[in-house]
């Protein structure tokens, strides 16, 4: 095996990069992700990758193999909690970012509690009324932080349908807004990455200071 | 008249559950705000709807 590159040698890189500015402030956000499914596993290899310093990953659920057509997830990993099999394989990526995994079930109880940390929540369930719920609870109860969400990335519908759209001053809303999993069609990686990658470019934009879409 | 999601509707004097209903969304899948201002779950059916008032309702489907 190759050595891993020093804590040094990586931030150096990113510096490169992004510039010494912005990686700073990069290095210093925290972003929750709420679920590791398709979305929320791609988010975050996303942020990590870009040097984000602390990611907060929640979900309850076991890695299946329904899940390996879109998730970031390995065969071997089946079986195992998504929180500690992403951790694995975003520590292989970037060694030296803080990760603080919850394997629990994100509730209007838990939230502002395992929220607290973070500077941008991206909402990434698969269920309508768990996004809803988390939407609704942050927007009512948690009004200083960003918000991400994503609504309509299944199918096989154009690339070009997903988007990025404001829909309040902190609130963010990514997808096509009507392709659901009722719709006949599954998720397919490629639709669901790009949803993934609009909601993490987004919690980048946002954190270098661009709020706009 | 209130503005719906961009579009004119004439239901100025009911509330947003009324709307709701009418419109026939799934009260457990959207994000309502009134005039920029997210509506509480809870006041829905306490929330009036004044004339000019914008609306805008965020539908989520399944997904991720």
């Amino acid at each position: 095996m190759n050595r891993i590159p020093s804590k040094k040698e990586m931030q150096e890189a990113l510096k490169q990069r992004h510039g010494a500015f912005l990686q700073e402030k990069f290095s210093r956000s925290a972003v929750a992700v709420c679920g590791l499914g398709g979305l929320g596993s791609n988010i975050a290899f996303a942020l990590a990758r870009a040097g984000i310093g602390k990611l907060i990953l929640i979900d309850f659920d076991r890695v299946d193999i329904s899940n390996l057509n879109r998730q970031q997830y390995k065969a071997s990993q089946t079986g195992m909690p998504k929180t500690e099999a992403l951790t694995e394989n975003l520590m292989e990526i970037a060694p030296y970012l803080a990760v603080s995994s919850h394997t629990v079930k994100l509730t209007e109880n838990n939230a502002k509690t395992l929220l607290s940390d973070a500077d941008i929540i991206c909402e990434a369930f698969d269920k309508a009324e768990e996004k809803a719920m988390l939407v609704n609870h942050t927007l009512e109860t948690m009004p200083e932080k960003y918000l991400i969400a994503a609504s309509g990335m299944a199918g096989l519908g154009s690339s070009n349908d997903i988007r990025t759209r404001k829909a309040a001053e902190r609130f963010y809303l990514c997808g096509d807004n009507v392709s659901g999993t009722d719709c006949g069609m599954g998720l397919i990686a490629s639709r669901v990455m790009l949803c993934a990658a609009h909601q993490a470019h987004m919690a980048l934009r946002i954190l270098s200071g661009s709020y706009d879409i | 008249m209130i503005t719906v999601n961009g579009t004119k509707q004439d239901f100025t004097g009911k509330t947003v559950a009324e709307y709701l209903d009418f419109a026939r969304y799934d009260k457990k899948r959207v994000a309502v705000e009134q005039n920029g201002r997210i509506v509480p779950r809870a006041k829905y059916e306490e929330t009036a709807l004044y004339n000019g008032d914008s609306l805008e309702i965020v539908r989520f489907v399944g997904g991720g």
